[in-house]
């Protein structure tokens, strides 16, 4: 016992004397989990748009009104024909046109129907998807609005709620698949480096002509990254809370017990990695090229996999991330407690005990 | 009583013999001594020794223990300091200290007495990075750090390579000092002069032991009488002493160059004739006794 903590302290020593390592550790994260949830977002907020109104009466206005008060949209300028919807779309501004038929609001009266054109620039499709979509929403509840008594006797009205993200948000799939993404990277990345480090310099020799036994040796390592890659655990949840807004409904326990188990998979795959390599440099490229891509492709954090051809679905299934992002969208947003995800937490449970079997195998208790 | 014992070792790194069948036995409290260039073997030996590379062929036992089955126990007895600087760069002299003596199960207290006198020399800088330690302050550091949990069997390896002259002298004091404590210390160096302060060297070439015994007996053995020249054009002087009938060897030593006759004698006389009609002025020759340099020269030459 005394010999671990020795270790340990003398592993904090070496965390805390090298400003890269703290920087890493710390500031990283912080600054990812920043950049993702401000710049990567796909939610619709004051999107340019151009209204070409042919008929100019009291209902096209008010339809426009209520358009341009959601909130999602901002006019840039009304159109006066047709020529001019090519041009505006060229010069990339406007995202999306609506154009009223002319004798809208008499063609509604009239003959109960009236039509509205919406144009988008689909150049960057998912844009296009949603801004199209939030219209097409807004006229809905319009065309109710100003017609309480359904002229028609069968109609089928849609209600749609979107369950634990009313609003759609985008950081809620964000924080999830980051904190995942970086607690992967962080603690992969730095126990590989540092246990590579005692190779490269020479002090691995050194350790291994002494009493400590392998499992010693990776326990020593490992244990400061826990408490350190914990403690960015918590803070990615805060600013995930605080700043972006996420709820935790579920346990908070269990979540950050889950994010143990998370990090010490990532942990004992960082080992496996050092265990298999003898330079810092090398360690590093497996950890962020071998780790990074497929977390960031490969879990769900991003692209759906359902989506995926079923070969990389099965790869998927290979991811930690993969299960963990899984968990924690549980636990959070669902608020869902351990009989939701005790598979998933199996699932991780094994692979961290397949890494740790793995690694005390592969470690070399000599040189060669 | 035999502290280490090997017996026909021999390790191979591809088609590299780096060992070759090699066998030797060092007393209890010996300081013994292995002495060679670069990549005679000293360090794939010492590895094997200290049980962090398995031998070919042969056995090794240190201390009665086997060094490939009992490696468990060895790493508990034996203190090891690598050729290369191997303490923790970030961590200082003291915390340096205290890491090894904790994963050994002991202190800087409990064996304080035993690194006393070194650890003495470096106590005033205890605060400081080992990084930032001169080259022989770090040497000293490392074996405090290889004897702070009193091993059996101390193995160094190069421990004066790369140390200022002062320093060196000063290291192999200390080394001489802790015999008392009938610890084993089995040194390695690629500095002749260094010899003679051994209880026994082994000379050793391209993995192959030439010689083994006491530095004195090593130089009583010298077959040839032995002359040091010296002129005031050392350069050519070499070249016309390679040149002279009865040479067998002509090294440059130092400002002399050491001499040894093809034949049993030599004429001095005719040396002196023979190197005043090539030109040569202030010409100075003295019969000197064999240094340990001068027995591996001939030993090289022999094999």
């Amino acid at each position: 016992m005394k010999r671990f903590k020795g270790f340990v302290i003398k592993e904090f020593y070496h965390i805390f004397r090298d400003l890269r390592t703290v920087v890493i550790l710390f500031g990283i994260p912080i600054a990812q989990l920043l950049l993702f949830g401000y710049v990567v977002t796909n939610e619709i907020k004051d999107a340019k748009i151009a209204i070409y109104d042919q008929s100019k009466d009291y209902l096209t206005s008010k339809l426009t009104q209520k358009i341009l008060s959601s909130g999602f949209f901002e006019l840039e300028k009304n159109l006066d024909s047709y020529i001019d919807i090519e041009k505006s779309f060229k010069k990339g501004k406007i995202k999306e046109i609506i154009i009223f038929e002319p004798n809208f609001a008499k063609n509604l009266e009239k003959n109960g129907t009236a039509n509205i054109q919406i144009i988008a620039d689909a150049s960057e499709p998912n844009t296009a998807n949603m801004l199209t979509n939030y219209t097409s929403a807004i006229i809905n509840t319009f065309s109710r609005d100003i017609n309480p008594l359904a002229q028609q006797p069968l109609q089928i009205i849609t209600e749609t709620r979107m369950q634990y993200n009313p609003d759609l948000k985008g950081v809620y799939m964000f924080v999830p698949g980051i904190m995942a993404m970086l607690l992967m990277l962080i603690s992969a990345l730095m126990t590989s480096i540092s246990i590579t480090r005692e190779k490269e310099l020479g002090t691995m020799e050194v350790l291994l002509v002494s009493p400590l036994k392998p499992i010693q040796i990776i326990i020593g390592k490992v244990t400061p990254y826990v408490l350190l890659s914990f403690i960015n655990a918590i803070v990615i949840l805060l600013i995930g809370n605080f700043v972006f807004g996420v709820p935790i409904q579920g346990s908070i326990i269990l979540l950050l017990a889950e994010s143990v188990l998370f990090i010490l998979v990532a942990l004992t795959l960082g080992i496996l990695i050092s265990c298999a390599t003898n330079s810092q440099q090398i360690a590093m490229m497996i950890s962020l090229v071998a780790l990074m891509l497929p977390t960031i492709l490969l879990s769900g954090f991003i692209f759906p996999i359902e989506n995926m051809p079923l070969v990389l679905q099965w790869l998927c299934q290979l991811m930690p991330p993969k299960w963990f992002i899984t968990i924690i969208k549980t636990i959070m947003l669902k608020g869902a407690g351990f009989d939701y995800v005790w598979k998933e937490t199996l699932v991780l449970i094994g692979m961290m005990c397949f890494f740790i079997i793995v690694s005390v195998k592969k470690f070399k208790i000599r040189l060669e | 009583m035999i502290s280490v014992q090997v017996k026909e070792l021999t390790k191979s790194f591809g088609e590299v013999t780096a060992i070759d069948n090699i066998s030797f036995d060092v007393n209890k409290g010996e300081l013994f001594g292995f002495i060679g260039p670069d990549g005679a073997g000293k360090t794939t030996l010492f590895r094997i020794l200290v049980t962090l590379l398995i031998q070919d062929k042969g056995t090794a036992f240190m201390e009665g223990h086997d060094v490939v089955k009992d490696y468990k126990k060895i790493r508990n007895m034996v203190g090891y300091m690598p050729g290369k600087f191997s303490l923790y760069q970030d961590l200082s002299v003291e915390e340096n200290l205290n890491f090894f003596a904790t994963i050994f199960g002991t202190s800087l207290e409990e064996n304080y007495d035993l690194i006393k006198d070194i650890y003495h020399q470096i106590e005033p800088f205890k605060k400081r990075l080992a990084g930032k330690l001169s080259g022989g302050m770090k040497q000293k550091l490392a074996l405090s750090c290889a004897m702070i949990h009193k091993p059996e069997v101390l193995i160094l390896d190069e421990p004066t390579t790369g140390v200022d002259a002062v320093s060196r002298k000063e290291f192999w004091e200390m080394l001489s000092k802790l015999k008392e404590n009938n610890i084993t210390i089995i040194v390695s160096t690629p500095y002749m002069d260094e010899a003679s302060l051994c209880d026994k060297v082994a000379l050793i070439q391209k993995g192959k032991i030439l010689s083994i015994d006491k530095p004195s007996n090593i130089m009583k053995s010298f077959p040839k009488p032995l002359l040091a020249i010296k002129a005031n054009n050392m350069y050519n002087l070499l070249y016309d002493m390679a040149e002279y009938k009865n040479t067998h060897t002509v090294y440059p030593f130092g400002e002399y160059l050491h001499y040894t006759p093809l034949e049993k004698t030599f004429d001095i006389k005719d040396i002196e004739s023979y190197l005043a009609s090539k030109g040569h002025i202030n010409i100075i020759i003295e019969k000197i006794e064999a240094n340990i340099e001068d027995c591996f020269m001939e030993l090289m030459k022999k094999n």
